[in-house]
């Protein structure tokens, strides 16, 4: 996770959001309209590819030695594309009024949405306060540092029911500890990770020069945080929150799984693959239900990028 | 030591220098041992004067500017900023610091940039607007207040660099290497620039260079420093009129007297104990 970090933040230097600004608008919708068309190519490319296996691959799969290599191509194992878009219509349970399949997603990935933006503010939070402890004393970055990255080790199946356990122990007064809120936990667990690391290293960013400028300027700890430490930590928090996003979401996927919160995305995905061997279109269709999760979560953070670009155009 | 022969006019009418360095010296403790980067350094700058730090690398010419403006604290000496102590001088905002790199802050256009220290200190509005105006003007650089530093070339960024040193009207200045990464031709044009706004202000400049002719050029005294362990090894009075001539157009680089100073600043440098000729001539 660290490494994919890393390598994002080299990604999004400070150069290619300043080309971004200065681009005409015209260019940047053209631009714009290019990139949408290449998403859904590599879309209705991967369609091809699912049907174009179904098409020729085996129906028992391929093996070689007993260990089999190819997947079945055969409808149980994976139902053509059409009837996962039509299972959507189906009604979920046989009694009548039951909702469809479809709404069952969509209502599963909104709770998840909601539950996994918590965790990821949450963890942004968290990832930032540690970060700004981190810079501001070597010590605490020494002792913290190597733990924040060694966290991510734990595997989230085992973290999950121990969060919800904790959680059934703790007291906040009338309030009861309510399963969800451990689904917020772990994915704030996986969220502040990245954020810790970016954002230590944008607060560390500015030149050594310019930190000597602001202590020429007799500036204090608070303001030289304000005035040159945050601002030029801005390129490198973009693209941490976009993989604190992506990373509360699959936490909170992985932690409705575990610990079988009501209500998810996650559990859904459970209680479908149960239903598999009658109903194989529908674990795809909850799957697919993830994947949107995801593509809104990233979409989200785009839109705040684009609103930090343009302010600073402005200023 | 030899005093000033320069103009010691000040506006103020008080006796104390701009700059007094007394039995400075820095030791820096590394992994291996300490390292000893200055050794009882004394140093006097009379107000108005401009005065060079040249010398090989690891002379300590550097870490004797951050010394004296309170960056970096001295093992031992006393350093004073027109009759204050460093640290109060710093918190006084009573002296403009510029850096081999310009150090702008990419975010900030231009003006932003200018007006940074202002803001800092609470300058309101108006009177910043006016004072960036007024400073943009001073290094000609008015029709670019809101481009953003990645639009400016290196030696524009390093006009921003000036004003924004320039910004609160300190009486002195301290540049380290402020040329340094410039080509020839814009590096004789900001230094022609600098001699003109510091004879206009009447600032005291403490200006550290790797460049004999440049010191020469700018200066009224060149101090001449040893390495391992730093410390002065002679001091040029160089006289050239500077001030005088910058008004004239004259070009000084091509007087007699320029090639002579020039030599008397390299054979300093030759000549000090174990001082190294690690100098360039640009």
């Amino acid at each position: 996770m660290t490494d994919a970090a890393l390598a994002t933040m080299a990604a999004t230097s400070p150069s290619t959001s300043a080309s971004a600004s200065t681009a005409t608008p015209a260019r940047r919708s053209r631009e714009g309209v290019r990139r949408t068309a290449t998403v859904l190519g590599a879309a209705l490319l991967l369609v091809l590819l699912w049907e174009l296996y179904k098409a020729v691959g085996p129906q028992d799969g391929g093996t070689v030695l007993g260990a089999r290599v190819l997947p079945r191509a055969r409808d149980a194992s994976m139902p053509h594309v059409l009837d996962v878009l039509r299972t959507l219509r189906d009604p979920e349970v046989a009694a009548a009024g039951s909702r469809t399949v479809g709404a069952a997603v969509l209502l599963s990935a909104w709770f998840t949405l909601k539950v996994s933006l918590l965790g990821a503010l949450l963890g942004a939070a968290i990832g930032f306060l540690l970060a700004v402890a981190m810079q501001r004393l070597r010590v605490v970055e020494h002792g913290l540092l190597p733990w924040v990255l060694l966290s991510q080790t734990v595997p989230l199946i085992a973290l999950a029911p121990l969060v919800t356990g904790w959680g059934g122990n703790l007291h906040l007064g009338s309030a009861q500890w309510q399963p969800w809120m451990s689904v917020v936990v772990v994915s704030a667990y996986l969220a502040f990770c990245p954020v810790a690391v970016g954002a230590l290293r944008g607060l560390q960013s500015p030149a050594p020069a310019a930190v000597e400028l602001f202590a020429s300027y007799a500036a204090s700890w608070w303001r030289t945080l304000l005035r040159l430490r945050l601002p030029a930590a801005v390129p490198f928090l973009l693209p941490a929150f976009r993989l604190a996003a992506a990373a509360a979401v699959i936490g909170a996927i992985v932690a409705e799984i575990s610990t079988g919160t009501r209500g998810g995305i996650g559990r859904l995905i459970l209680e479908y693959a149960q239903q598999a061997t009658s109903q194989p279109a529908r674990v795809y269709a909850a799957v697919g239900g993830a994947a949107l999760l995801g593509l809104v979560a990233s979409g989200l953070v785009t839109l705040l990028d684009v609103a930090v670009l343009r302010r600073g155009a402005r200023a | 030591m030899s005093t000033s022969t320069a103009r010691t006019a000040d506006a103020s009418g008080t006796r104390e220098p701009a700059v007094s360095v007394r039995g400075v010296s820095q030791r820096f403790d590394t992994g291996r041992g300490s390292v000893q980067a200055l050794q009882d350094v004394d140093l006097e700058i009379a107000r108005g004067e401009f005065v060079s730090l040249i010398g090989p690398s690891g002379c300590g010419k550097s870490t004797l500017l951050r010394i004296v403006a309170d960056l970096v604290e001295p093992t031992a000496g006393e350093v004073r900023i027109n009759g204050k102590s460093a640290h109060q001088a710093r918190l006084d905002h009573d002296y403009g610091i510029a850096f081999q790199s310009a150090g702008l802050l990419e975010w900030r256009t231009v003006a932003r940039n200018v007006e940074l220290p202002l803001g800092l200190h609470g300058a309101g509005r108006a009177e910043r607007r006016a004072r960036v105006e007024e400073l943009l003007a001073l290094v000609g650089l008015s029709e670019f207040a809101s481009a953003r530093p990645s639009e400016l070339s290196g030696g524009m960024q390093q006009r921003v660099a000036i004003a924004r040193a320039l910004a609160e009207n300190p009486s002195l200045l301290l540049m380290d290497e402020p040329f340094g990464a410039l080509d020839e031709m814009t590096r004789e044009r900001m230094q022609a620039e600098l001699l003109r706004i510091s004879a206009e202000s009447s600032t005291s400049v403490l200006f550290v260079t790797h460049s004999i002719a440049e010191a020469v050029y700018l200066s009224d005294r060149v101090v001449v420093m040893s390495a391992r362990p730093g410390r002065i090894a002679d001091v040029v009075d160089i006289g050239l009129g500077r001030h005088e001539t910058a008004e004239a157009g004259a070009d000084v680089r091509e007087a007699p007297a320029f090639f002579d100073r020039v030599t008397r600043v390299r054979a300093a440098l030759r000549g000090g104990p174990g001082g190294h000729p690690g100098v360039d001539d640009r």
